[in-house]
């Protein structure tokens, strides 16, 4: 359902601002989402300032700072510091994106660095959503080759033509920048599956080696399920890996069109 | 799809509140908003054709409320809705086929159909008060 404003157990209050670090020339400041479940409060944004000489470029870099010299109780999640991981996404000035691939100078609004978690989701605790709905998401699509073939003696052989068709799907991280972008998503979030998951599926749809590509189209024929999209084109622009669910999900579309002339 | 069970009651983050207003999330808004306006429209033109079908009396009420600068004024914004949605509807027609999905591509697309919608109802405004006057 639209709901366009938040449920009041969400609205967020201002919070502490922090003391900026002693002798630094250059302070970037930070606004980040706060919220702990266990002091019974709303949400809150917390001012903090960080040292640029004493950091490096990446806002995970700042968001580590924060942590190990101002606030230790800090929460977010990160893993592998190149884009290869997933963990540290979130919505940074505005646009969900990986925190360790987006250059703090990159994401200024009026010289301030906004930090929340990503949008419409069950917070945990500070920048950590609840992803469970959107991992079972795309495990409903089936994520893996289906055949009915018997196995061949070796491996499932693929042209190099047909392995190119998956060039622009595979790369897929399953940060959920796409679609905790989406306003579709944010409205419809417990029926339509949402760009990553169509993205997924498209993958699977498009391998040459699967051979159930019928049951998985089945799987997708739904008003919500598949069609909620409606090329609103947020989850292109906040992919942090440059693919394209939106286009993905059209060719879906067209692919429930052509099965049936 | 099971929700995960939680033993406290978790804040929704926020969203329309804090995301950064994107050209093609816009338009994609501008279009619901004029599809919306268009079903009051479609009231309007049956009102127009029950009043032509009726009697001389009502249809001389709808052309004095029609003629009238407020009347105008909803007649201009209905034809740009009309244009505009009709527009957004060829977007979604080269969607449809795999076009228009590139970053710049989008983005232009995105603003020749504000700009196409706007152009065409001014042409058309000034085509219809020309050939009244």
């Amino acid at each position: 359902m639209v709901e366009l404003t938040l449920p009041k157990n969400s609205q967020m209050t201002p919070g502490k601002v922090w003391p900026k670090p002693a002798n630094a020339k250059k302070v970037t400041e930070f606004r980040i989402y706060r919220w702990n479940p266990d002091d019974g409060r709303n949400p809150r944004i917390d001012t903090y300032y960080v040292d640029r000489d004493d950091c490096g470029p990446m806002v995970l870099d700042g968001l580590i700072y924060i942590k190990n010299k101002i606030d230790p109780t800090l929460t977010f999640r990160r893993s592998c510091r190149e884009g290869v991981c997933g963990s540290c996404a979130m919505n940074i000035g505005g646009t969900n994106t990986l925190a360790c691939t987006k250059g703090m100078d990159e994401v200024l609004v009026k010289g301030i660095i906004n930090v929340y978690p990503l949008p419409h989701m069950p917070v945990v605790k500070d920048l950590v959503p609840d992803l469970t709905r959107f991992y079972a998401q795309h495990a409903s699509i089936e994520p893996w080759l289906q055949t009915d073939s018997a196995a061949p003696e070796k491996e499932w052989r693929q042209s190099k033509d047909d392995r190119e068709k998956l060039d622009g799907l595979y790369e897929c991280i399953l940060c959920a920048c796409c679609s905790t972008s989406c306003p579709s998503y944010w409205w419809n979030g417990d029926r339509y599956l949402g760009p990553a998951a169509l993205l997924q599926a498209t993958r699977w749809l498009k391998d040459s080696r699967d051979e159930r590509t019928g049951a998985r189209l089945d799987n997708l024929e739904d008003p919500f399920r598949l069609y909620r999209c409606h090329t609103i084109m947020n989850c292109a622009q906040a992919c942090p890996k440059s693919l394209n669910p939106a286009k993905a999900i059209a060719e879906v579309k067209k692919m429930m069109v052509e099965r049936r002339i | 799809m099971a929700d995960s069970p939680s033993r406290v009651a978790r804040p929704l983050s926020p969203h329309l509140q804090i995301y950064r207003p994107l050209f093609t999330m816009m338009m994609s808004i501008v279009h619901r908003i004029t599809g919306i306006g268009l079903y009051f429209g479609m009231v309007l033109f049956v009102w127009w054709l029950l009043a032509a079908a009726s009697t001389a009396s009502a249809y001389a009420t709808f052309s004095w409320l029609a003629g009238s600068f407020i009347g105008m004024l909803v007649l201009f914004g209905l034809t740009w809705a009309l244009l505009h949605h009709a527009l957004g509807g060829i977007r979604h027609f080269l969607w449809d086929f795999i076009h228009g999905f590139g970053p710049n591509e989008r983005v232009l697309l995105a603003k020749a159909t504000l700009a196409g919608s706007v152009v065409l109802t001014i042409v058309l405004w000034a085509i219809g008060l020309a050939l009244k006057a």
